[in-house]
């Protein structure tokens, strides 16, 4: 077991910049969720890491040790990937194996190896079959146990639920979570799911366009958003964000032509400042003496419901609420100020009063 | 759904493939049930009278030590060849699947000698290894190796393998380079991370998922080197010195044409169509079978 540090990495395919300084540090058996949408260079860093890719600038060092110029076979990782990448041509064990064989490990040493992870991880009747003889789900543990047997520094995850099923892929995020818990190996977790970030990470790193955004243990990231981005991504439904102004000395927020108060907080900006308020939609309430929005859709989620309201080409708005609400032509809403989120228009970053 | 004629009746569709259906019958069926035919008959010296026969002709021929010779022969060529152009083309596809500068023009250049005539390609070797004026010919005399392919039927046989090879390396390179490339880049980076490197990778890793293509490309080119080569060899020497590389398929030109004796000529071919087809059913075979995935 070990940390990991990674130390102002940036890469470039060609003239095209995707990571733009990743700093990072690991502690030793801790679990860390990068997220971020499809393409922003979360599999690049992770390759990186891995040593399947050397970064243009910038330092990855595991357990202190400089490994950026290491091949992936001397740093002592294991990597599960998104489409498994299991052998084909052997069977369950021969691939579990196969990582120790090269090791020269001696023959009963690996039986025990393999018997025990795939003991932990439910593969003993499958030993013996291939890949192609496995559904999806086995071929993730398959994975798994690839990864456990070789007792790594390091556990990268690129994406490895992807491609299961909704129900198995909250099934085996459970797994992932439990054994990681278990096995306390230092982990690198990367999705695009904010989902499965929230329930596995111990801290969540969220990645926009190469640039690490946020960096904070998930409920940090869930209630104290780090700028208009990352309150967008995280949580779903998404946070409204509705542009407006500063107002009364930095204590009110005019949205729609509505004035809401914020409580006791006061932002130093002068009157007419431009920012963008937060709120998510289960915290906005139905309230007589709230403002008015016109409903342009009600979407049923089973015990909650979703009401889309807002003018065409003004600012949208969405609530959740509690299934059987009656909802008419439109909705009164009002937003409490303990739950409203203030972001700086112009830069997008969140503003502390 | 309901798959609509766009053309109605029998008629166009066998006009279509009528001109296959004429090639196919005059230039192979035909002849092979001439040579079925013949391969039973024998003439007599003058090429007056023939005679049924039956079966004579083949025991002859598998009685004949010369024949025998020419199968020997033949299984070496074939073997060689095999090996040469599959084991060359093998490291060239290797090498040209990694990430270099100009791979673009490397491979083009690679799939060139397919695109050459077998004639014109045996002439180039010939031009190579020509004793006097030869570029590496000429040189391997000075250096003091006695190279003269017009004399040794040993050295002859090394230049029509070679030549032979060659003009096969570019279809095994194509289809090895295919066959790298269909390996998904996941399971080689998995394997590096498993600690495989170099040789260990390639022989535990990549060569099993290339299998499929290995027995594919073994049967074509066996296929190849024993009736598609006939053009180089010629070329090359004639089938000489004496028979050092007279295969079986030039012997069947040389016993028939050169030599008139269309009877043994006509069962040599007739057990090299037997040959074929064989060969052919096995080609179908690992055509057919899916690649192992
Ligand atoms: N080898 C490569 N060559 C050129 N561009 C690449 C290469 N690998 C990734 N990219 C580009 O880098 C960007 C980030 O890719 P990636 O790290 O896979 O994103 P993510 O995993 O977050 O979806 C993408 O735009 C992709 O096209
Ligand atoms: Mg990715």
């Amino acid at each position: 077991m070990a940390g990991l540090k990674l130390d102002g990495l940036r890469k470039s395919f060609g003239s095209n910049e995707i990571l733009k300084g990743v700093d990072l540090a690991l502690a030793d058996g801790e679990m860390l969720v990068i997220v971020g949408a499809s393409g922003c260079g979360k599999s690049t860093l992770l390759r990186i890491v891995a040593g399947l890719e050397t970064p243009t600038t910038g330092r990855v060092l595991i357990d202190g040790r400089d490994v950026t110029d290491l091949d992936p076979s001397a740093r002592d990782i294991a990597m599960v990937f998104q489409n498994y990448a299991l052998y084909p041509h052997m069977s369950v064990f021969e691939n579990m194996a196969y990582g120790l064989k090269i090791r020269g490990l001696p023959r009963a040493e690996i039986r025990a190896k393999v018997d025990a992870a795939s003991a932990l991880l439910g593969l003993e009747a499958l030993l013996e079959r291939k890949p192609r003889q496995l559904s999806g789900g086995q071929r993730q543990r398959v994975a798994m146990g690839r990864a456990i047997v070789r007792d790594p520094k390091l556990f990268l995850f690129d994406e490895p639920l992807s491609n299961l099923d909704a129900k198995l892929r909250v099934q085996m995020r459970g797994e992932i979570r439990r054994l990681q818990r278990r096995l306390k190996v230092t982990s690198l977790y990367v999705t695009h799911d904010q989902v499965e970030a929230m329930t596995l990470g111990d801290r969540l790193l969220v990645m926009h366009k190469g640039v690490p955004v946020q960096l904070a243990t998930p409920t940090e990231v869930f209630e104290r958003p780090a700028d208009t981005y990352v309150a967008g991504f995280i949580g779903s439904p998404a946070m409204n964000l509705l542009p407006g102004k500063l107002g009364r000395n930095g204590t009110m927020v005019t949205v729609a032509g509505a004035d809401i108060d914020l409580g006791s907080r006061r932002f130093d900006r002068p009157d007419g400042f431009p920012v963008v308020l937060g709120i998510r939609p289960e915290h906005v309430l139905l309230d007589a003496a709230g403002t008015t929005w016109p409903v342009e859709v009600v979407e049923l989620l089973g015990s909650e419901m979703l009401v889309h309201a807002g003018r065409p080409g003004e600012a949208a708005l969405t609530v959740k609420i509690a299934n059987g609400t009656p909802v008419s032509d439109a909705i009164r809403a009002s937003f409490p100020a303990p739950h409203l989120h203030i972001f700086d228009q112009a830069t997008g970053l969140r503003m502390e009063a | 759904m309901e798959r609509r004629t766009l053309f109605p009746g029998r008629l166009l569709p066998a006009l279509l493939i009528l001109p296959q259906l004429v090639l196919t019958v005059v230039f192979f069926l035909w002849p092979a049930v001439q040579a079925i035919r013949s391969s039973l008959e024998r003439e007599d010296a003058f090429g007056t009278s023939t005679e049924f026969v039956g079966l004579d002709n083949f025991t002859d021929l598998f009685a004949d030590p010369l024949y025998l010779a020419a199968i020997g022969r033949t299984v070496v060529f074939c073997a060689c060849v095999t090996a040469v152009s599959m084991g060359v083309a093998l490291v060239l596809a290797v090498l040209a699947d990694t990430e270099i500068r100009g791979r673009t023009f490397y491979r083009t250049m690679l799939i060139w000698p397919y695109a050459v005539a077998p004639a014109m390609a045996a002439v180039l070797w010939v031009l190579m290894f020509h004793p006097q004026i030869g570029l590496v010919g000429a040189w391997l005399n000075r250096i003091g190796i006695a190279w003269d392919y017009k004399l040794d039927g040993t050295q002859a046989m090394a230049l029509v393998i070679l030549a032979a090879a060659w003009k096969q390396i570019s279809y095994n390179f194509i289809f090895f380079l295919a066959g790298l490339q269909a390996i998904p880049k996941t399971i080689i980076e998995a394997a590096r991370i498993d600690g495989a490197r170099g040789l260990r990778r390639f022989r535990t890793i990549v060569l099993p998922l290339l299998m499929p293509t290995v027995y594919f490309l073994l049967v074509v080119d066996l296929v190849y080197a024993a009736f598609d080569t006939f053009a180089t060899v010629y070329a090359v020497n004639g089938g000489g010195p004496g028979q050092s590389t007279q295969t079986l398929v030039l012997k069947v030109y040389l016993d028939g044409v050169v030599n008139a004796n269309v009877g043994s000529s006509s069962a040599q071919s007739v057990v090299l169509m037997a040959g074929v087809i064989v060969l052919c059913a096995l080609q179908f075979r690992f055509l057919g079978r899916k690649a192992v995935t």
